[in-house]
């Protein structure tokens, strides 16, 4: 039905017709208050044109009327805000279970990774029907990954994870915009996001014969001899990280926080920035030495550890389970 | 009431009492430094409106077709920084302000005259700096300098734009420090706070805002400068940095310099609206409470600017319920505005027509502004056109309608001639479409996901249509704001002689001649009436003013 308005955005996700039904309520409340002051001026300046014999009258003013007009705005503006709060609430909250694709932005293009292995630049497959969250970091500067058809918008940037999620519910193709002023070729850091039919999509992801990024993730762990410390057996110098994903983890400061995607980062790149208790600052930092795309493997990888089904993509896979 | 004579045999005006370059070089009289004021800001208003008049070209097209990307990235950097930095924040206080507080409160000059010639030299010297970074080759961060891009990714002039804001923020600084100490200190015997004028108040609020906030964006500014210059690590994540407080310094100024640049605005309309009513403000402590609540809790929501930044949802939570809050005062002062002319008697000339014209855009713009702080569509909606078509609305619909409304109003009393009435009717319908018509379309390109600071759109070509409708009216809007330009310079040779109250209007300035001589009363004023005596003064404007 919107569809048929002209300029309308298509809409191809859940958030898409919660943010419209809001703004179509904003747009309604803010046309009729444009209408009445438009109309109240208007035949004020008429009726109370100057006319001989008919001097102004003074009028001091009015509490009640102040009062009034201050508490019916406000009122309205709570529930303004109380939607608006809600539906942010739920956009920030990826679901649990959500298929995952990490992204890396640059100047001045967009670079994805499905956990599959699949490599996308400036184009993003996914399949109509499921959660989609990504995880998102930038290379340079800050970025912002924006799909309007999806009404998302989340900010990239460098040195730390983002996350943003969507659940797509209309099969086409999508424009993915940068939305924060990257330099030179802003406007050029474009692409598509391309929402398929789930047979589709399993037939696109099938060709290519790609190493799960958990997997690539498992190589580097090894390689960077990460295991040497971090043992399954917890006899290393370094913590177990088996389930350490999503889990409270205690720190040396006396903190507690949960360790997420930011936490399992920042212990590569800044190990020194928090310890956890009953252990020594004695880890290396990476930074500098591993790219983002391997650091989000690593990520993957240790994600994917002590998950019940750790398959072999490690878990978050699209193809992997059907809602 | 002056009687002094010059030597032609004339009155002694603040304009003919001394001739050359060095008077006016070196003048401490706030008149004279609110001429010196308006001739920069006119300069540098159609500077930033050349720069706006290319970006709005480049994009009839959808291809980047007319200047290269560089090129057009330091178009909008520039247009932006030009236009906030040096016209909207200082137009309405430094040449309105300037000229009109002294005299409204009954002082001879501000509390200090030498410091007001010496905010005017510092605003001079940031606009060379800001005119070196033009000829220089610009500057394309955006006016807002993200970090990192502008510390470790740009090789254009940075440094020199950061020092132009750094120095021109003093301007502001000693600007607001000059009206804050002279509204407590100099008013004349009578003028209680509760008698001043709306325009005096509503600068007391603006100078707060000046003096607390300004400094921040300074610090903010300094810091991008050390960053690019010795890689401290402030705020690039490779060295232990934060890029988003960047943000949060440059927005905790940056927002309330909104209301730097919207409440001076106010206090003219309020001023233009009692006189062409013929009537006293609606609800005159209500308007003075409302401009101060908007000043403070203005502090309280700059977060707003950084929903998608990466804050947390908890902060989100509060930015957008304390921005709610702010917009209570400004929904007030609306509806006080339309009460005023209720039982007024009302006349059409072109300051009421401005006066119109702000109610009915800043209305829309402020509306608007609660869709921005609408959480779940602000995700939607920022870094895209509905934010510019927002700001524009409240800017150039609210602070410019104002300031134009503010020049015609109190050309007569500054020159002492009368600008056309009819060219003066005119231009401001010509600005009021123009304006819509290149402002409202942005709305819909927002909403529909076109980015901002995009200079080619050639995937997207359904926004071309939008865009040239846009580009169509911002011509319109270019035609209607050098019409004044040319009458007003018309009018200060040919124009009749202004009578000391042309508009029979309330307010000390008013008692004074046309234009005032350098120390405006010849003896102090005793005031014993209320702000907008309209009851008292009885007589309606003149007609074929």
């Amino acid at each position: 039905m919107l569809e048929n308005i002209p300029f309308w955005p298509a809409r191809a996700s859940t958030t898409a017709n919660n943010v419209d039904a809001l703004f179509i309520f904003l747009v309604v409340v803010s046309g009729l208050m444009t209408m009445l002051i438009f109309t109240m001026v208007t035949y004020f300046a008429v009726r109370y044109r100057r006319r001989a014999g008919r001097p102004a009258e003074q009028i001091a003013g009015s509490h009640a009327l102040e009062i009034t007009w201050s508490i019916i705005p406000f009122c309205v503006f709570m529930a303004f805000f109380g939607w608006g709060a809600i539906i942010y609430f739920q956009e920030r909250t990826p679901p649990k279970n959500s298929a995952e694709v990490y992204i890396v932005a640059k100047q001045w293009m967009w670079k994805f990774e499905h956990m599959e292995g699949q490599r996308e630049i400036n184009e993003l497959h996914v399949p109509v029907g499921r959660d989609v969250k990504v995880i998102m970091t930038s290379q340079d500067v800050i970025h912002s990954f924006f799909v309007p058809a999806f009404r998302i918008k989340q900010d990239v940037l460098p040195g730390r994870y983002t996350v943003a999620w969507f659940h797509a519910t209309k099969p086409g193709t999508y424009h993915l915009f940068c939305a924060e002023y990257c330099g030179t070729l802003h406007s050029g850091m474009i692409g598509w996001v391309v929402v398929m039919e789930p047979k589709d999509y399993e037939v696109w992801m099938g060709g290519g014969g790609n190493q799960p990024l958990a997997v690539t993730g498992e190589k580097l762990f090894t390689e960077l001899g990460c295991v040497t410390c971090h043992r399954s057996d917890t006899q290393g110098r370094g913590p177990s990280l088996v389930g350490v994903y999503g889990k409270p983890v205690m720190l040396e400061d006396g903190r507690t926080l949960t360790a997420d995607e930011n936490y399992i980062r920042e212990s590569i790149v800044d190990p020194g920035a928090k310890i956890v208790k009953g252990f020594k600052p004695v880890m290396p930092t990476f930074q500098g030495q591993i790219s983002d795309e391997q650091l989000n493997a690593l990520v993957a990888y240790v994600k994917s550890l002590g998950q019940p089904q750790s398959s072999q993509t490690g878990g978050k896979s699209m193809a992997a389970a059907t809602p | 009431m002056a009687t002094a004579v010059v030597e032609t045999g004339e009155r002694e005006t603040y304009l003919n009492r001394e001739y050359g370059i060095k008077s006016w070089l070196l003048t401490v009289d706030h008149k004279r430094i609110a001429l010196l004021y308006l001739i920069g800001i006119t300069f540098f208003f159609f500077v930033g409106g050349f720069f706006a008049l290319l970006v709005r070209l480049e994009l009839l097209t959808p291809a980047g077709d007319l200047v290269q990307a560089d090129t057009y990235n330091k178009l909008f950097t520039m247009h932006g920084q030009v236009m906030v930095f040096f016209f909207l924040i200082p137009s309405i206080p430094a040449v309105l302000g300037n000229f009109l507080i002294p005299i409204m409160i009954g002082a001879k000059d501000l509390a200090f005259p030498r410091i007001n010639l010496l905010s005017w030299y510092l605003y001079i010297i940031g606009g060379c700096l800001m005119a070196y970074t033009i000829l220089a080759g610009g500057v394309d961060t955006g006016w807002t300098f993200y970090t990192p891009l502008s510390t470790e990714f740009l090789k254009t002039n940075v440094i020199t734009a950061a020092l132009a804001v750094f120095v021109s923020g003093f301007s502001s600084i000693f600007t607001g420090l000059n009206f804050i100490v002279t509204i407590h200190r100099m008013r004349a015997p009578g003028m209680t706070w509760n008698r001043l004028p709306l325009f005096v108040w509503a600068h007391y609020a603006t100078s707060i805002i000046q003096v607390l906030g300004t400094p921040v964006v300074a610090i903010a500014i300094v810091l991008v400068a050390l960053e690019r210059l010795f890689h401290l690590g402030i705020f690039n994540p490779a060295l232990g940095g934060d890029p988003l407080l960047f943000q949060h310094l440059f927005w905790f100024y940056s927002h309330p310099a909104v209301y730097i640049m919207i409440l001076p605005g106010m206090g003219v309309v309020s001023e233009i609206v009692c006189c062409f009513s013929r009537k006293r403000v609606f609800g005159y402590q209500a308007m003075a409470m409302a401009l101060l609540g908007i000043a403070v809790v203005g502090f309280l929501v700059w977060a707003h600017h950084m929903f998608v930044a990466g804050i947390s949802v908890y902060a989100a939570l509060i930015f957008s319920l304390l921005s709610y809050f702010v917009a209570v005062p400004s929904a007030i002062k609306v509806f006080n505005w339309t009460a005023t002319m209720y039982k007024g008697s009302i006349t059409y000339q072109t300051p009421m027509i401005y006066a119109f014209g702000f109610v009915g855009l800043f209305t829309i713009g402020g509306l608007t502004g609660l869709f921005l702080a609408c959480l779940g569509v602000d995700v939607h909606v920022t870094d895209t056109y509905f934010v510019v078509a927002h700001f524009h609305y409240i800017m150039v619909g609210g602070t410019i309608m104002a300031y134009m409304g503010g020049m015609h109003f109190w050309w007569p009393k500054i020159s002492g001639k009368l600008y056309p009435e009819f060219w003066g009717k005119l231009s401001a319908m010509i600005v009021f479409i123009g304006f819509n018509l290149t402002f409202f379309p942005q709305f819909i390109l927002g909403y529909m996901g076109m980015p901002r600071r995009y200079w080619d759109y050639s995937k997207a070509p359904e926004f071309q249509i939008l865009n040239v409708l846009s580009t169509a009216g911002a011509s319109v809007l270019a035609v209607g704001y050098l019409m004044p330009m040319i009458y007003f310079l018309w009018s200060m040779r040919y124009g009749k002689p202004a009578p000391d109250n042309p508009w029979n209007a309330a307010g000390l300035e008013w008692l004074i001649p046309s234009p005032p001589s350098t120390f405006n009363f010849d003896e102090q004023p005793v005031v014993t009436w209320e702000a907008y005596n309209y009851d008292e003064i009885r007589e309606e404007v003149p007609v074929g003013q």
